[in-house]
């Protein structure tokens, strides 16, 4: 167990530098930031030349990369172009967006696995046929445009919620963007949920188990429940980072100042610093949610043992 | 042997295989049988009943199959031939009928520039199909390749492989959106397309990768290479053939995933650029009007959840014929 | 029995949670601090909040209620009129003595001195303070010293500034400029306490000015509360607690937080949303001229587009635009038509002549389609309008437009849109000279003078002649201009030389901007200034 901890934290460090440069390489593609800070004038030649060397910009690429790892072993993860630093905007954004991916996960779990367990005992029932239609709906409808009706319909038609999350970003004002952001994923966990169930309902164990004459909610919970839910663990597992990186579009909709409205504005305004700080944090987060998937698997599945 | 008797990695990269992408769905299941529970091959020596001929059989009888097959039939043929349903011109926009609602020769109404919706969404469909469909095979060819050498010869290639995809798994899809097609200013869906590819095929290697490393300890592969066959040979014959049926299944589901992601990178400002005509520019464009002139937002959002879903429908339909267990 | 439990649990904590919100949700009002407080929108500002460094709306809103200079521009009627100047004196509209007057100080406390305005000048001239205004100094002595165009700055200070006593200074210039004064209310031109030299980190974290308000607390990208000053001792004391400037993701979720009462004041409403203000706001609803137009420039370093003839092509386009259409249609009249390349702010006394532009400015379908193809069509045969899809949703306008060029030249490719995905790319490619169409361009006045409005624009090799355009009668008629010391014959050059930009047709006018704002029912005397920064300190809260 130990050995293959150690195993993947060391994969970690090949993925982790090969995350940073892609995205460095890519901010940087996009040009020169410095053209933007002007308004609608050109930059006068000076100020911009002496831009880029603050910034470091006038560096080969190689170079800036070399740099910017430097600094961020040391803990500085640079500057934004209004002076902010960017752990200062890591400090605010991030407790929020952790706060939306808390809710949406727990709308995953709460509504996905109980409508997964529901329609999986009662596979090709009507109540089955209509959960699995309206989990197709929900994934074919974009992520922006469920977003902007719920908006509309909640927030602004029937004013039972605030339309926009207050900057303190409080747990019940990311209810329903939380929603909208487990959407997808919810209805793919219901899915998931349900054929795992199905499979497993016909398994030797759950058969001995209601042969045995045990209580039916006794089989479902310790028997069924327990072996159904590895693939939906993992799946939600992996789901955290893709949550917390992908509500660019959500956080932008729903007036919510986390991760994903700090990259779209750090990409924006291409600043390359605030960009690929906010992903190295993404990235890391989202290997270590793939370990402890991983490890959880094993606790679950008796069958895996990792060595 | 390098793996005992269970891959945990080949597993959990298969049922963890959306997450990054959020374009995942429930083929976890498939591959989640361990030992013994791969799906059973064609018979090697016997013709009249494999896995194919078993699921379509199957799949002819299913009127969710054929329903959503007609669905996409019907949508290839607009997005070939668009006139013949839509006499209109969808560049043509008169700015003083701006969201006007249907009238005759007009049913859908008209856009905020004053286009008429009901040809501007036929001729969506064109753009839509393309990069539902392009982005799929690219992915499909691509990651099923890497994935499936990754996984049957294993060793350093297979560690490249995978930490390349965990690579590709961490950058935000839509982030990814925003850098590569702001640095891209072709007008044509190929940017659109090439950026889906190049995001989208990691998931498909994983899956790949996963099912044929289960697919390769079967009986009769090891009895292949018992008997000497060659690597080429036990891979096109024997491990392809039965490990390309998850991928068939997430390829068809994942279709969906992607038409709906050009809507929302248009949403972004970085999908396809005029004069393209899309749903996913339309659905855009409409949806800040939703409150005065929701009929802009219902027929290009409509169509793209129809065609949504009839992929994923297939998708579904294609897993469950080739899906034994749950005959 | 674990699972079950646990299932149980969660329900419950999960109806807790529903019923919450349907408690909490809607009505909380207003959103601001105190009771006489404001809560208005508010977008990041792009560089740190430095008078010299701001040179955008949602920093500058800030420094509006932050400081007083030495002019201060009538909110109403745009006019320069002396703030903390008692007089600025000349007798060769090239050497200035400014008097500062008695009695102002700085919310801590320190005294505005002469030295307040001559350091902060030298240190937003300076080369190594990187400020993004820094040419606003340029027609002062010895800016090419301390900002020279390459290398190091060879001085410290501009040799054109001296302190005299403690009220007094003096101003070289480097050429006649008899409008200077009226060009000081800008912010670039704020005086600073010592503050912002002795701890610059802190002064930036909680800037500190001599305005009706101070800041009470500032969390950078999401929000910052401002404070009535009550020791303030100008005439234009905050006739409100405070204001909450907050930032907000999109503008139109701010304006649905309007409309739902959570927030007072939105100086920028979203064209889509244009439609509803009637149903949702009513009367709180205001639509002022401002001194902000939008062009089409061309690129004139693109041979085929300083070719011959092409002026015929130019204002072909032209007028195939049906302005009117798109200002009452797109932006619901918020925008006007323009009718020459100045703005209604400056009025007929500054320079504003609506009659400037004349037919070549009216849509005609017939009289478009002859003049290009007079002219030799449009080069390469289609016209793609460069713009950045970013901010401002241009790309409406953008579409509209090309429609409008589309059915007047009955060709439906004719004209497409070409969106930069970032505003910096969009000013890259400006800067980079790679354009091949006509690009947005958009002027929002610095100070309402008719030479804000052409020479940065179409003074050759201006700091914003983005297209490169270049004509020496227009340079000359500008030089002549500037030297006038009669305002409202300077006023006449300068309409000689816009009369040029219109026979060359250098840029197409498209429309003058207004400023919109809507406001809660909490609050009142709500005003744009021509600015459209809204006028906070006269604001009242019912």
């Amino acid at each position: 167990m130990g050995r293959y901890v150690i195993r993947r934290l060391l994969q970690m460090i090949p993925v982790f530098f090969g995350t940073t440069l892609l995205i460095f390489l890519m901010v940087n593609v996009m040009g020169d930031p410095v053209a933007g800070l002007c308004g609608d004038r050109q930059c006068d030649p000076a100020t911009a030349a002496r831009l880029r060397a603050e910034f470091g910009l006038d560096k080969p690429v190689w170079q800036q990369y070399a740099t910017y790892m430097g600094n961020v072993f040391t803990g500085d993860f640079g500057t934004a172009f209004n002076g902010q630093k960017v752990t200062e905007l890591m400090g605010t954004a991030f407790p929020v967006t952790v706060r939306l991916t808390v809710v949406a996960v727990v709308f995953e779990i709460v509504i996905g696995i109980s409508l997964g367990v529901l329609t999986g005992l009662r596979r090709g029932r009507p109540a089955d046929t209509g959960v699995l239609l309206v989990t197709l709906v929900v994934i074919s409808v974009p992520t922006f445009v469920t977003g902007l009706l719920l908006q509309l319909l909640l927030g602004v038609k029937w004013g039972v919620v605030r339309p926009a999350v207050s900057s303190a970003a409080t747990v019940d004002e990311l209810l329903v963007p939380g929603l909208v952001l487990a959407s997808v994923s919810l209805a793919y966990v219901t899915r998931l949920t349900r054929t795992s169930v199905a499979e497993n309902a016909r398994a030797d164990y759950v058969r001995t188990a209601v042969a045995k004459g045990l209580p039916r909610r006794r089989v479902v919970s310790r028997h069924l429940l327990r072996n159904s839910l590895i693939p939906v663990v993992t799946f939600i597992g992996t789901d955290v980072g893709a949550l917390m990186g992908g509500a660019i579009v959500t956080e932008r909709i729903f007036n919510i100042h986390g991760v994903g409205f700090q990259l779209y504005q750090g990409i924006v305004r291409q600043s390359s610093q605030t960009v690929v700080g906010f992903v190295t944090v993404l990235v890391l987060v989202f290997l270590l949610a793939n370990l402890i998937v991983d490890l959880l698997y094993a606790v679950l599945d008796p069958r895996i043992r990792y060595a | 042997m390098p793996e005992p008797h269970y891959d945990p990695d080949a597993a959990i990269s298969a049922a963890g295989a959306g997450g990054a992408t959020d374009l995942a769905m429930d083929e976890g299941e498939t591959l989640e049988k361990g030992p013994g529970g791969g799906p059973p091959g064609p018979d090697p020596a016997g013709r009249p009943r494999s896995l194919w001929s078993d699921a379509w059989r199957d799949l002819r009888r299913n009127p969710v199959f054929v329903v959503s097959g007609l669905v996409i039939v019907f949508l290839v043929v607009i997005s070939l031939w668009p006139s013949l349903i839509a006499s209109g011109n969808p560049l043509h926009c008169d700015l003083g009928r701006a969201q006007e609602g249907s009238r005759p020769g007009h049913p859908f109404g008209f856009d905020g520039q004053g286009c008429d919706v009901y040809t501007r969404t036929v001729y969506g469909a064109r753009t839509s199909v393309t990069v539902g469909v392009c982005s799929t095979l690219g992915v499909a060819l691509l990651g099923s390749v890497l994935g499936g050498l990754a996984g049957f010869f294993g060793g350093s290639w297979d560690a490249l492989l995978s930490r390349i995809t965990d690579v590709f798994f961490g950058i935000p899809v839509v982030l990814g959106g925003l850098v590569f097609l702001s640095v891209i200013t072709s007008t044509t869906v190929w940017p659109v397309i090439g950026f889906i590819v190049l995001l989208g095929w990691p998931q498909i290697a994983r899956i790949a990768r996963g099912s044929v490393i289960t697919a390769k300890q079967n009986d009769y592969v090891q009895a292949a290479r018992a008997l000497g066959a060659s690597n080429a040979r036990m891979l096109l014959r024997h491990v392809a053939p039965n490990a390309v049926a998850p991928v068939i299944v997430v390829a068809t589901i994942a279709l969906g995933t992607y038409i709906s992601l050009e809507a929302t990178l248009s949403f972004l400002g970085v999908g396809l650029r005029p004069p393209a005509v899309s749903w996913g520019i339309d659905i855009s464009a409409a949806s800040s009007y939703v409150r005065n002139a929701p009929h802009m937002l219902l027929w290009p959002a409509g169509a793209l959840a129809v065609t949504v879903l009839a992929f994923i429908m297939l998708g579904d339909a294609v897993r469950d014929a080739l899906d034994p267990k749950l005959r | 029995m674990r699972g079950a439990t646990h299932a149980k649990w969660a329900a419950c904590a999960m109806a807790v949670v529903l019923a919450a919100t349907a408690c909490g949700g809607g009505g909380n009002g207003g959103g601001g601090g105190g009771s006489g407080v404001i809560s208005s929108s508010w977008g990041d500002p792009q560089n740190p909040l430095e008078p010299a460094n701001t040179n955008e709306v949602q920093g500058g809103k800030v420094l509006d209620m932050l400081f007083r200079g030495l002019k201060r521009y009538d909110p109403r009627t745009g006019e320069a009129e002396n703030w903390l100047a008692e007089k600025i004196d000349t007798t060769d509209s090239q050497n200035f003595t400014v008097t500062v007057k008695d009695g102002w100080t700085f919310s801590n406390g320190e005294k505005v001195t002469a030295r307040s305005f001559v350091d902060a000048w030298n240190y937003g001239a300076h080369l190594k303070n990187n400020q993004r205004n820094a040419y606003f100094f340029n027609y002062i002595e010895g800016y090419d010293e301390v900002h020279p165009e390459k290398g190091e700055a060879t001085a410290d200070t501009l040799s054109g500034l001296k302190v005299k006593d403690e009220r007094t200074f003096t101003v070289k210039l480097t050429q006649k400029f008899s409008t200077w004064p009226e060009t000081l209310g800008y912010n670039a031109f704020a005086p600073l306490p010592r503050a912002f030299f002795d701890d610059h980190d802190a002064w930036l974290s909680k800037p500190v000015g001599n305005g009706p308000y101070t800041v009470e607390s500032y969390t950078k990208g999401s929000m910052m509360s401002l404070r009535t000053w009550d020791q303030y001792p100008g005439e234009d004391k905050a006739r409100n607690d405070g204001v909450d400037l907050k930032v907000y993701t999109d503008n139109t979720i701010a304006y649905t937080d309007l409309t739902a009462g959570n927030l007072d004041l939105l100086d920028d409403v979203p064209a889509s949303q244009l439609r509803n203000v009637q149903a949702d706001l009513g009367d709180r609803y205001i639509n002022t001229p401002a001194g902000i137009i939008q062009t089409l420039a061309f690129p004139y370093y693109d041979k085929r587009w300083n070719a011959d003839g092409m002026e015929k092509v130019r204002k072909g386009l032209s007028m195939a635009i049906n302005r009117q259409q798109i200002t009452d249609t797109i932006f619901q009249r918020t925008r006007t038509p323009a009718k020459d390349w100045t703005s209604p702010v400056l009025k007929e006394e500054g320079g504003f002549d609506d009659g400037l532009c004349g037919e070549a400015c009216e849509f005609d379908a017939a009289e478009a389609k002859k003049l290009v193809d007079e002219g030799g069509g449009i080069p390469g045969g289609t016209l793609r309008i460069t713009f950045n899809a970013d901010t401002g949703s241009h790309r409406e306008w953008v579409d509209a437009v090309c429609n409008s060029i589309n059915n007047a030249l009955d060709n439906d490719r004719a004209c497409t849109g070409n969106p930069v995905g970032t505003f910096a790319d969009f000013r890259n490619e400006i800067t980079d000279r790679k354009m091949t169409g006509p690009f947005r361009a958009g002027w929002q006045m610095d100070y309402p003078l008719i030479q804000n409005f052409l020479q940065p624009l179409y003074y050759t090799n201006a700091s914003s002649n983005d297209g490169k355009w270049s004509n020496e009668e227009f340079d000359r008629l500008v030089d002549e201009a500037n030297a006038e010391t009669d305002p409202a014959r300077a006023a006449g050059k300068f309409k000689d030389a816009e009369e040029v930009v219109r026979d060359e047709m250098a840029a197409i006018p498209l429309w003058y901007q207004n400023g919109s704002a809507g406001y809660s029912d909490r609050i009142s005397n709500v005003a744009l200034n021509p600015f459209s920064v809204p006028v906070y300190h006269e604001i009242t809260v019912d």
